[in-house]
């Protein structure tokens, strides 16, 4: 019997505190998985901001940082210039990347910093029980929007993978989901080229992943990934954006 | 003794940071302080360090955790408002027991303030100016050489208690040209290393985690109260200050960084004139040398705090003195320079002397 | 034939392996609850699996492993 699936190394054998059918686990796992079939579990740094995914340094191998809510680019630079042939990716939500974090985000693309970038983008703050993103849709109902997202009081959400595309620093941009089987075969793949692109040193990688928070949109976990691809998929086309390696 | 050279305050201290075997420097630009990164840019690249221009003192503060974290020496430098937008940072790194030096050369506030040198900065720097309960150590030199000496200091005083470790310099110590002899310079190779540092398993090792985030209350108190044992042994071992003419002193006057060169001013007039002044002079602003106050209170009748500011110091003055001798005050604010000529004056007045037609 | 074996403890009952299983046979098991008070996802019939993972490659919670 050869095992067609087990749990990668690099991801911890403890059960994450995530909520039930939350996507992070299975972004986790796809990291972990791309790390160890890179061989390079022992040469990674990983960079967890404030989130829901601050705890990631419980549920990985390799060494982590913790870092201030927006500010992992910033970490992982200081980290990359100290170990520049060390692999350090950062593993963000929207809250973090787009909204405070957003000058860090995009200086540490502008630098063509050789780092990547994990973003997970599910449309809320699910840590802190469901506000708004600056990835909320227009209308989309929260805990800060409870009359929906308005425009003319809340604005537009954030394309960060457009707004990215148009750096010149930025070597390796992809939307992807996780929504599907197939759309999960490709987040992986997404993942791995925006890891090589850092391993080939050719600058800044970023793969942005829509995803659900089943308990903050208040649905079952199947229900969410199919508003995700009824709504989300709609704002957030998925696709290559940039891609110099 | 080392060949001496004239130079910048600023630009000393980034050479002494070099020399101390940092190779990795975050900054961003502020008057009266951008010279030291201006120095860093020019002379890290060609010592096989890194120079970042970071976007905004709060990336580049974020910048030196991740640097430090990964077991570096790393440093950043900047003048009051920047200082002001690192302290989150700052208590992430407190927090995280993560070595780092940071350069305040601080300048007339609040808000934009101006950019004459101050030391309005003192609570923030030694009372902590972010959240939660820690300490940084914090160095006050009153030379370019002290400067220079005073960063070497830091660099390994933050190692050695794994803290982050301040220069509190102000924009005239930062401005201004002396001249200074340097130390040999240390190799990063050199250093000890770090094994808590993130630098990559290798797979030989457990993964090691920066962190300052502990969900459970019980753990945080636990990690806060070891913190606080060896702050506790930090103020026993690593005060430091300077005494000038206290044995016979009926009042002392205390003053740190360039407002204790001016003190030295007017004590030097009024010895003349047979009033008998002594200065104690802080060189480490925390850990406070509480003990040679106390001591000193015994014999001296008096006590003046002399600083550039509406008076913070002074606090700590008066809690070390502990109501033993009146604590008097003496200042100037917003970047403006006290003058000798009011220490003087304001002396005189303490010991209803008449004054004798001034300096 | 292939097998699936799942850490039921670890499971959340989030029921998304079920939604994606092309044979049908992977089911929230509503005799039981694990050590975490959910109902564990299990295979019902094990001869029909095919080996193709998928329960397993969209489960947050690792709990699927597959032989085959």
């Amino acid at each position: 019997m050869a095992t067609v699936f087990k749990r990668p190394h690099p991801l911890s054998d403890v059960s994450n505190t995530y909520c039930p059918g939350c996507t992070h686990g299975i972004i986790h796992r796809l990291a972990a998985e791309v790390i160890e079939e890179l061989g390079i579990e022992g040469d990674t740094i990983g960079v967890a901001p404030v989130g829901c995914s601050v705890v990631a340094y419980n549920f990985f191998e390799f060494d982590v940082q913790q870092a201030a809510h927006g500010r992992a680019p910033a970490v992982a630079t200081g980290i990359k210039r100290v170990h520049p042939d060390k692999f350090v990716f950062t593993y963000q939500g929207d809250g973090d990347l787009a909204a405070i974090g957003t000058a860090e985000t995009v200086h540490a693309a502008a630098r063509g910093e050789n780092i990547s970038i994990i973003f997970v983008n599910n449309a809320i703050y699910g840590m802190t029980g469901g506000q708004m993103a600056p990835t909320s849709l227009v209308g989309q109902v929260t805990q800060t929007t409870p009359y929906g997202r308005k425009i003319e009081n809340q604005g537009y959400p954030i394309k960060v993978c457009e707004m990215l595309s148009t750096i010149e620093g930025a070597a390796y941009i992809e939307r992807v989901s996780v929504d599907s089987i197939p759309n999960i075969k490709k987040t992986k793949a997404a993942i791995r080229n925006a890891f090589e692109c850092q391993l080939d040193k050719k600058g800044f990688s970023l793969v942005e992943i829509l995803s659900t928070c089943p308990t903050n949109w208040g649905m079952e976990p199947a229900e969410a990934m199919e508003w995700l691809r009824e709504n989300m998929m709609k704002q957030y086309p998925l696709g290559v954006y940039c891609d110099k390696r | 003794m080392a060949e001496k050279f004239l130079m910048k305050g600023n630009e000393a201290v980034a050479e002494a940071a070099i020399r101390s075997g940092c190779r990795y420097f975050f900054g961003y630009p502020i008057t009266p302080q951008t010279e030291l990164a201006a120095y860093m840019a020019k002379n890290m690249p060609k010592r096989g360090g890194v120079f970042l221009q970071a976007e905004s003192e709060i990336a580049a503060i974020n910048m030196v955790y991740g640097a430090a974290g990964a077991g570096a020496r790393a440093m950043t430098s900047s003048s009051s408002p920047g200082i002001s937008l690192k302290q989150e940072g700052i208590s992430y790194i407190a927090g995280a027991d993560l070595p780092c030096v940071i350069v305040n050369m601080a300048r007339g506030g609040p808000g934009l303030g101006s950019i004459q040198g101050s030391q309005a900065d003192y609570f923030q720097a030694t009372k902590g100016g972010g959240h939660g309960d820690y300490h940084m150590l914090v160095f006050a030199p009153n030379s370019v050489q002290e400067l220079v000496d005073m960063t070497a200091r830091a660099f390994d005083k933050a190692d050695e208690y794994r803290m982050p470790a301040m220069i509190l310099g102000d924009g005239m110590l930062g401005q201004m040209m002396e001249p200074v002899g340097f130390f040999e310079p240390k190799e990063p190779e050199e250093l000890p290393k770090k094994e808590w540092a993130t630098d990559g398993t290798g797979m030989k090792r457990k993964k090691n985690i920066i962190n300052s985030l502990y969900l459970e209350s019980e753990i945080l108190e636990r990690l806060n109260i070891e913190r606080y044992e060896r702050y506790a042994q930090i103020c026993e071992r690593e005060p430091l200050f300077e005494e000038i003419n206290t044995e016979d002193a009926e009042i002392i006057i205390t003053a740190y960084g360039m407002s204790a060169r001016i003190a030295v001013s007017a004590m030097t007039a009024l010895r003349k004139e047979g009033v008998r002044v002594g200065i104690i002079r802080p060189i480490t602003l925390w850990p406070f040398p509480s003990e040679i106050f106390a001591r000193r209170a015994a014999n001296a009748k008096a006590f003046l705090c002399v600083e550039m500011s509406m008076g913070q110091m002074v606090e700590d003055v008066r809690l070390a003195v502990d109501g033993k001798r009146p604590v008097y005050f003496c200042g100037r604010t917003g970047g403006m320079t006290v003058e000798p000529d009011a220490v003087y004056e304001e002396v005189k007045r303490i010991l209803k002397l008449k004054t004798a037609g001034g300096m | 034939m292939a097998v699936v074996t799942f850490n039921e403890d670890r499971c959340k009952g989030c029921g998304l392996c079920e939604t994606v299983c092309p044979k049908k046979i992977v089911k929230t098991a509503m005799d039981r609850t694990n050590v975490k008070g959910f109902h564990p996802a299990a295979v019902t019939n094990q001869a029909e699996c095919i080996g193709c993972a998928f329960c397993a490659q969209i489960c947050p919670d690792c709990v699927i492993t597959v032989e085959k």
